[in-house]
Parts: structure tokens; sequence; C-alpha cells
């Protein structure tokens, strides 16, 4: 297996050189004034960084640059460096919570964002830790996602609780939790059908799952874990809200961050939301997860 | 929703309220504010650029800076050049004509390409043309069989062949269909996470293998940025001859679209708009101005109103919202249409202004149960004329519907919030407020 932070740093390289890299050469030889900067706003927007972070960033620099007398362009780069540094940073908590077993992930997100596939390196991830993992297949929509999931519960070696398509995703998810008990499991993955978080109906649903899982395992740490595609552009920010509302949020697991320049949006997310990143998604192969650590994110962009 | 522009742009007015005549310079205050409001509907930074320039020229003339009210105004310009950029008019899709026609599907992972291809089959077999659906995408674990559910569920014949390449399936399926009188193929094509080489050979290998009537795109509405590369990279490497846009059923923006339309130059053809089968629409590029502007998609929510309400009344409602004469009884009668359409929610979000009037509202059916237990606690002539409505009769009330006096002064508040809402509205002259406009 290749190292971990070499893949981040592959990973991000794209995301490094469309920030860093872009801004690094637009600043050569130019003076700190409104076209520079209004440059420097363009490449942020579109390296999705966000628009409130964007805005932010180059107030930030407008204002330290005068107090702190720049002029030259090229001392901007190491007034972004640090503000894009102290934005990712301050979402870390180092406090770890003490957990009751089975502690059960409940994983959640819009349509097509790639839970299924998430849990699939979950499980493997988790199996390799030592932890033992049981998947519950309550995506009981769309067609074909318990074949999906199962396929992956296979990959990862792991036990798999399964019902029919169409049945109840409660019940399911009920047994699932039972079994996890019952077989003394670490981890219970639930994976749950895609919904857009504006159909109430849908999140009424994710409710009641959440509340038949707390009661088949009374005490046991239920953590909500919201999955975003890390090409989403600004909704992503409604999904966060409206999903912590229904079953809260403890953890967000950022998908499809390889390959592409779209890694910007960790910096917005971790501008405007409090919820921590947990884990980024960096390809479709079963070792394609990391958890996250945002001083090797940083170094991946900047170093 | 909640930071419409309309909302953003009334604030910047408010300042200049009083200050006599509005100068360029306050025009260009507000397009500031459209382009902020293009950026956070993850419209591409350069086409918001490009977009707001144009607009300015327009705006600075003496109409705008005369006008009562210039905000709206400008709204407006933003509005009508928005839906130019879009393609003006709806663009229907390539006629189902020869034997067979091939549409072929493509896009990125969790774009919701497998779905479109069962909608796109739904909607042929409703014109009685024959389709089949062939599945092409190999990689994902079950996708095959997803698409055989789909295509099960409306008695379409599906095709695959187990083992072998996409092309080849491909290819096949069309010869396959040439001699079974089958009228449409739809080729599910594989996505990846990203854009890659490998992906796109195989794209272009089974473009020229089965030479498509129909090359769509399939883009999420939620896209940000990365839209444009997106687009180009398919545009590019497939010449694609149109784009839809899917899960516009949520509250994303869908400024991507936009972005996508200026740097393919292709039309965006159809709107996906749900999860099942026949949640599919022609694409029209008015609708998702308002919407990109956070105007809310009110033609929308009247067609749907259209098919389920009965249109004299609807009509008659119109004319007393229009004339601010809207009472509790007309409420109980409007609830108990909009019951009929659907969640309240999807129906909500589609109302211009609605996310301002009712902001801290949650609204979900138990709330709609308990205000109709109320209303049909009262009187009509408490529901003609609320204002009579004093202690005793809110006791009696309350008592009546098993609500608290708060909630109901919250409903009687609600309520009033709602009618300013019509009054505000009808100083807008939303575009001809169409037959059927319902208010809830
Ligand atoms: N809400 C909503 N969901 C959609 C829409 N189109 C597709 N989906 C869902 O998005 C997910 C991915 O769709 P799929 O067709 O499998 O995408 P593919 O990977 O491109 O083939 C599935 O959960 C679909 O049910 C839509 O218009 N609205
Ligand atoms: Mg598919």
């Amino acid at each position: 297996m290749a190292n971990p932070f070499q893949k981040l740093r592959e990973s991000l390289s794209k995301t490094k050189d469309n920030i860093l890299g872009k801004i690094s050469r637009v600043v050569l030889r130019r003076k700190i004034d409104d076209d520079l900067l209004e440059e420097i706003e363009e490449i942020l927007i579109e390296a999705d960084v966000g628009v409130k972070a964007t805005m932010r960033l180059i107030e930030t620099i407008r204002e330290k640059a005068v107090q702190e007398n720049l002029t030259e362009g090229e001392q901007v780069i190491d007034l972004l460096k640090n503000e894009i540094r102290s934005i990712l940073l301050s979402n870390d908590t180092d406090e770890s919570p003490i957990e009751t077993k089975p502690v059960v992930w409940l994983i959640v997100g819009v349509n097509g964002v790639g839970k299924t596939t998430t849990i699939g390196k979950l499980a493997t991830h988790l199996s390799n830790q030592g932890k033992k993992v049981i998947i519950a297949a309550c995506d009981t929509f769309r067609a074909a996602a318990i074949d999906q999931i199962s396929i992956w519960a296979d990959r990862a070696r792991v036990d798999i609780i399964r019902s029919q398509e169409g049945a109840d995703p409660a019940s399911v998810a009920f047994d699932a939790a039972q079994a996890a008990k019952a077989r003394q499991a670490d981890i219970l993955l639930v994976d749950t059908a895609g919904r857009l978080h504006t159909k109430s109906h849908l999140m009424e649903e994710l409710k009641k799952i959440r509340r038949v899982i707390d009661k088949a395992v009374e005490g046991s740490t239920i953590l909500s874990k919201l999955i975003i595609d890390g090409s989403t552009g600004q909704n992503a920010l409604n999904q966060v809200r409206v999903f912590t509302d229904a079953v809260g949020c403890d953890g967000l697991i950022i998908t499809k961050l390889d390959g592409t320049a779209k890694g910007g949006v960790l910096i917005a997310i971790a501008e405007e939301l409090e919820v921590p990143v947990e884990f980024i998604g960096l390809g479709e192969g079963v070792e394609d997860i990391q958890e996250f650590d945002s001083s090797k994110v940083v170094e991946a962009l900047f170093e | 929703m909640f930071d419409a522009l309309s909302d953003r742009l009334e604030v910047v007015f408010k300042k200049l309220r009083g200050a006599g005549k509005l100068s360029e310079k306050n025009v260009q205050d507000s397009l500031r504010e459209v382009r902020q409001a293009l950026l956070e509907a993850d419209v591409n930074y350069k086409v918001a650029r490009d977009f707001v320039k144009s607009v300015q020229e327009k705006a600075i003339g003496d109409e705008v800076l005369k006008s009562i009210e210039p905000g709206q105004q400008i709204i407006k310009i933003v509005h009508d050049e928005l839906v130019t950029l879009l393609g003006g008019q709806a663009e229907p899709m390539a006629p189902i004509d020869k034997s067979p026609t091939v549409y072929m599907v493509c896009g990125l992972q969790g774009s919701g390409k497998t779905t479109l291809a069962g909608k796109l089959a739904l909607q042929a077999k409703r014109k009685n043309k024959k389709p089949m659906v062939v599945a092409a995408d190999i990689y994902r674990p079950a996708a095959v069989k997803q698409l055989k559910v789909l295509a099960d569920s409306i008695s379409v014949e599906h095709f695959h062949l187990e083992g072998k390449k996409p092309q080849q399936i491909c290819a096949e399926a069309v010869k396959y269909a040439s001699k079974n009188f089958i009228d449409l193929v739809i080729l599910d094509t594989a996505g990846r996470l990203h854009v890659d080489d490998e992906l796109m050979k195989e794209l272009e290998e089974i473009k020229s293998l089965t030479n498509p009537d129909e090359l769509l795109l399939v883009a999420d509405s939620m896209t940000g940025q990365d839209a444009v590369n997106v687009a180009r990279e398919f545009h590019d490497r497939l010449d694609i001859t149109g784009v839809v846009l899917s899960k516009l059923d949520g509250d994303a923006r869908g400024g991507a679209a936009l972005s996508i339309r200026q740097v393919t130059g292709c039309p965006i053809k159809m709107a996906s708009v749900g999860e099942k089968l026949s949640d599919l629409e022609p694409f029209h590029p008015d609708r998702l101005a308002s919407r990109i502007l956070g105007m809310g998609d009110i033609i929308s929510l009247v067609e749907k109103a259209e098919e389920t309400i009965d249109l004299e009344k609807a009509e008659k409602m119109k004319e007393k919202i229009l004339k601010s004469q809207f009472d509790f009884e007309d409420f109980l009668e409007q609830m108990q249409q909009v019951r009929k359409m659907g969640p309240l929610d999807s129906l909500l979000g589609m109302i211009p202004g609605a996310g301002k009037a009712l902001k801290n509202v949650q609204v979900n059916e138990k709330d709609v149960n308990r205000m109709l237990a109320i209303i049909q606690s009262m009187t009509i002539e408490e529901r003609r004329n609320p204002k009579i409505l004093d202690g005793s009769r809110k006791r009696r009330i309350a008592a009546g519907s098993g609500n608290s006096i708060q909630a109901i002064n919250q409903l009687l508040k609600q309520f009033a919030a709602m009618q300013k809402m019509f009054n505000n509205m009808n100083r807008m002259k939303m575009k001809g407020l169409p037959k059927g406009m319902m208010p809830f």
C-alpha cells in the first residue's frame, strides 16, 4: 500500500496548483492593488473556496496590507497561507468522547454523493484497525442498492444485515442494531437511501431510523455522519444545516476529492461550519479513504 | 431562498431612500450584489463577471435610474438577460423518428444517468414509442441490475451482454434494435468520480459505433465551480448535443447550469426533478433564472396547482388576492386544495418571498393539521374577519381545537405575514400572475 500522505499529496496536488500555484504566478512582480485582489478572488472562487471564505480572505489581505505596509504582490502569499491555515485548523478538537459499543454510524446524505461506496471503504478501513464491523443495508429504496452494498460488504469481508427492496428501512435498522449487539460488534455502519434534505417526509424517515436504533441498542453511542460530494457548491451548507436539524451531524465525510482541483471546498466548509470533517474520500478503491488531518492537508496544500 | 436577491437589493436601495436621485454608482453597488448572488448560486466566476458587465450597460439607462422601484427594475433586467443566456426557450429533444433513434447518456458518477435512462424510456413509452435501455456501465457494482430493475418497473426492454466491453454492448444493442422494431435506444454509460482519459476514450468509441442522435450530459444541479471544467471536457471530447440538469427538486440554486450553457453553448433540454421515473420535465430557462436569483419558482407551482385544482375556484382566489380580500375562509379552502398537490415543503420552496415571510416557521404536516383544526374551530364570521377575535373567542377556539392560545396567536401572526406577502407580490406585479395562482 502506498504511503497515505503520499496519496493525500497526490490527490490534492491539482488543488494545490489551482490555488497557491495560480496565485503565485499572478502575484509575480505585481503591486498589491484592486486589480490584483480581484484576480486572486477569481482564483479562490473558482477553486470552490466558497463565497464567504473568499471574501474574508480578500478583506484580510486588504487590511493587513495597509496595517503592515505591504506593497509587493509576493507578500500576499504568506498572508494567504497563514489565513487558510488558521481556517483549516479552526475546527480541530482533541477530545475523543467516550463511546459505548456497539457504536452506530448513521451514514446520511443527498442522492449520488457516494454513501454506499464510502461505507464499503469505511468497513475495510475500520476492520483493518482490528474492529468488528457490521453493515446495515437500509437503502431499501433505490433499485439494486442492496446488491451494491452487499458487494462492498464482501470485499471488506464484513457481515451485512439486509432485507428486500421496498422493506421498511427502520425495521432493517432495528434488526441490524440488535445483531450488532448480539455479535458484539464494535461498529455498525448504517447505509441509508440518498435523500434531498428538502423533502421533509424523507427526513422524518431518517429520524425514525435513528429512534429505532436508539431503542434497539439503548445506551449505545449513535453518531450521524453526513457525506458531502466534494464537487458540491454552496448547496453543501444547506445540506449540513438541514441534516443537522433532523438527525444531528457529528462529522462530515467529503468524497471524490482525488485527482481534480476540488479540494478548495475543505476551506469553505471549515470557514462556514462548526462540524469537523472526519474522513475524505480519495478514489474508487477500497483503500481510498483517509482520516482527515487538517495539519496534513495544510502541508499537502502548501509544501 | 433566504438571501433572495430582492431582499439584498432592498437593503442597497433603502440606504438611498431620501437621497433623491439614483446615480450610476448606486447601480454599480446593486450590480455588485447581483454578482455576489450569482456566485452564491454557483455561477462560474468569469461567467458572472461578464454577465454583470453586460447588464451594467443596459442598466445605466435613464429608465432604471428614474424608475420608482429601481431594485425591481434591475432585477427584471438581470432576469431577462439570464433567460436569454440560458437559451431563451425550452429546446426539444431530437425526435424519435428513425429505426432506431439513439440517445446516449453520459456524466459523472452519481449525477443521475441511470435514473435518466429510465425516465427517457418512460417518456418515449408514453408517446407510444418502443424504447430499449442498454446497460453499458459494467464497473459500478450492481449498476446493470439497477437499470434492469428500473426497466422492469415500466415494462421496458433491457439490453446487456454479460462479460462484454461497453463499446461492444452498445454496438450490438443498436443492431438488435434495428432488427426488432425498437424506436429508441437509450445508452446508460459508466461514470467516473471525475473526468479521466480512459473513460473519455470509451465514450468516444461508443459514440462512433452508435452514432447517437442525442448525446446528453447529465449535470447535477448542486455542482459547484467544477461544473465548467467537467462540461468543457465532455464537450471537447464528445461534442454533446444537450444537457440534462438533475436533482432540481432540491434547493440548489442551479447556477452551474448557466456556466455549462455558456461554456458549451449546448442547450439545456430537460430537468430531472425527483427519483421517480415520471419526474422529468422540459427545461424552462425563465424558471431557472428566477431560481438562480432566489426568486422562487412560481410557474412550476402554478402548473402543479393547475393539475390538481379547480380552475374556476382558483381564478376567484386570485381575484381576492389581487384585491387583498383574502381571509381565513379562503385560506382553509386553499389548504385543503393544496394538500392534494403534494408535500408542503416542496411547494413552499417555490413561492417567491415565502422564505422571507415564513422565515422562522417550520412548515410540516403536523403544523398544517394544527392550523386546519384551529381554523375549523372558528365561526364563519371569525374566518371572514379575524379582527374580531378577542380573548374569549380565542379561548373558545383554543379549547375547541385542542390548542393553546399561543398557537392561535401564532397562526394569526402568520396569516398577517402572508397577507402582507400577497400585497408585496401585487406590488411587484409578478409577470402576469398566471391563472390559478396559488397563495399557499
Ligand atoms: N432527488 C433526486 N434524485 C435523483 C435524481 N436523479 C437521480 N437521482 C438519485 O441520484 C442517485 C444517483 O443516481 P443514478 O441514476 O444511479 O446516477 P448515475 O451514477 O449517474 O447512474 C440515485 O439515488 C437516484 O435515485 C433527481 O432528479 N432528483
Ligand atoms: Mg449509473
